[in-house]
């Protein structure tokens, strides 16, 4: 085999850190191996996915409680949402017998020294990698977001991937961490003004259903805000299962330009729109927050609701990460969203949460959860500005 | 005839062949419970992988996939071990985390259902015992 191991990296894998660690440095020692990679390397930061109960069930909880009983992180680690608000769970509905099982899940990781942030926006709240940083990220947009927006480097780990990295501090090195990997294959021209994190998700759409993995370099974007880039990210992660892109202008990472060119035009945004767009949906659930919303899209959202009442029979949902809700509390934006009718959901979203059933259509601004709620959900959906979503909500 | 490839993970086993061409989704595709292949259409839907040599070309879907394996074992219906042309990390890691024994680079046209195999894993070789 090609992989050399230090010999700390070594004792890790004959079990003289513990059984865990000798579990973890297998999987990212194999992984290596798959992969043909040379060595291992350090990394700072990584954000574990796989904490929905709904996902992980009760194998998957077994696991993390038996790599519980030694394991402990070695880096700052944080967590994906999680199946529901850890807090107000009851008030939306979710049942008790799932809120104990997904309390477990929480413990499980809260044990091995994770820091239980529960958001898929781990960048806007604390664990921020910089440029060129070594980093074992899982949950496909936050990757996308490190490796293209911050210039990070992670590739796309799952679940027990990134926890085997958090008790070992190491990934193997290929894939993203290298620079061969990351350069653009192909030249994406927009050919439209785009507008709000809608869409910037409908551009993700259209990009991942067309390059079949070739990473994008794309120009003809004048400019994009941190929520819009989330959102792109988000969605070009989800319908293309890309780690990375170039946006000329925006993006920090240097890549030779690629002569192969597709063009975007506002067309082609109109027909991704018309794609997620059901025409017999009858909306009855409104979820902003795919991925995690800002605090500058909670105070946006608090002043579109201050003194409005939610339409009866529909249910919104505007999920975040719990620093940004306790913020958004002590702002008052908490209580102009809550007092109209509609809930500011911590540590949960609307792809994680057990709803299946509970409605029948969804109105959000994200591509990706529309891709979720049709997928998982069985909803049906409409993707609209923020601006629309919360019209429809009070109309 | 002894086929070579290579070690995912450790383990030896002898048993009856399960093969597939088609890739194999364990998360929503492979019933945790009793092993059943459940994906729609799939060539094995129906069959169960439970104490089987299991071979197929390489895994897809969700990483989720891998704690299915992980609950297949638990509930006692775990493949004894699998052959891949290619393994992905997804049934790498389903392996590593509960202790099948697993190869992959196995020239796998050469196997059939029914055949009694030795699973070598230690040294990636795969035995044809009849």
């Amino acid at each position: 085999m090609g992989l050399e191991l230090t010999r700390e990296e070594q004792r890790m894998l004959d079990g003289e850190y513990g059984k865990a660690t000798r579990k973890a440095m297998e999987i990212i020692t194999t992984l290596g191996e798959i992969y043909g990679a040379n060595r291992l390397i350090p990394v700072s930061s990584v954000q574990i996915a796989g904490v929905s109960y709904h996902n992980l069930g009760e194998a998957g909880l077994e696991y993390l409680a038996e790599m519980a009983e030694d394991g402990k992180v070695r880096v700052l680690t944080t967590l994906n949402p999680a199946g529901m608000d850890l807090t107000e769970w009851k008030k939306h509905g979710i049942p008790e017998d799932f809120a104990v099982n997904q309390q477990r899940v929480v413990e499980a990781f809260a044990k091995m020294g994770v820091i239980t942030t529960c958001t898929c926006t781990p960048y806007l709240i604390g664990n921020l990698p910089h440029y060129g940083e070594h980093i074992a990220w899982a949950e496909s947009s936050a990757v996308c977001f490190a490796n293209s927006v911050i210039g990070a480097r992670t590739n796309r780990e799952g679940g027990p991937s990134a926890l085997a990295a958090a008790l070992t501090g190491r990934t193997a090195e290929y894939g993203l961490h290298l620079d061969e990997n990351r350069y653009a294959q192909v030249k994406y021209e927009v050919q439209a003004e785009l507008k709000g994190t809608d869409d910037f998700g409908l551009l993700g759409k259209v990009i991942g259903d067309r390059t079949k993995k070739k990473i994008p370099y794309i120009v003809g974007i004048k400019s994009a805000t941190t929520e819009e880039l989330k959102s792109f990210c988000a969605s070009v992660a989800t319908y293309g299962g890309l780690g990375i892109f170039h946006m000329e202008g925006i993006t920090p990472n240097q890549t030779p330009v690629p002569d192969e060119t597709e063009i975007v035009t506002s067309e082609d945004l109109a027909d991704a729109r018309d794609a997620l767009d059901d025409e017999d949906a009858e909306i009855d659930f409104i979820s902003i927050g795919c991925p995690h919303a800002s605090i500058k899209e909670i105070a946006r959202i608090a002043e579109l609701l201050d003194g409005k009442t939610v339409a009866e029979g529909k249910t919104v949902w505007i999920t975040t990460a719990r620093p940004t809700k306790d913020l958004a509390i002590k702002m008052g934006y908490y209580d102009k969203i809550e007092r109209a009718g509609a809930f500011l959901v911590s540590d949960a979203c609307c792809a994680v949460a057990p709803l299946k059933g509970r409605f029948k259509g969804l109105m959000t601004d994200s591509a990706k959860a529309c891709f979720y709620a049709r997928g998982k959900n069985k909803f049906k959906t409409e993707i609209r500005t923020v601006e629309e979503c919360i019209k429809e909500a009070i109309s | 005839m002894r086929l070579e490839g290579r070690r995912i993970f450790k383990g030896k086993a002898t048993g009856e062949v399960l093969y597939t061409e088609e890739d194999i989704s364990f998360y929503g595709g492979c019933d945790p419970e009793t092993g059943e292949i459940v994906e729609k259409n799939h060539p094995l839907q129906g069959q169960s992988v439970a104490g089987k040599v299991l071979v197929f070309p390489t895994g897809k879907g969700s990483t989720v996939g891998s704690y299915v394996l992980y609950a297949l074992k638990k509930a006692g219906k775990a493949p004894l071990a699998i052959i891949n042309r290619a393994t992905d990390p997804v049934i790498a890691v389903g392996c590593i985390i509960s202790e099948i024994p697993a190869v992959d680079k196995i020239d796998i046209e050469k196997l059939r259902t029914g055949q009694r195999v030795e699973v070598d894993a230690d040294n990636g070789v795969v035995t044809i015992l009849d």
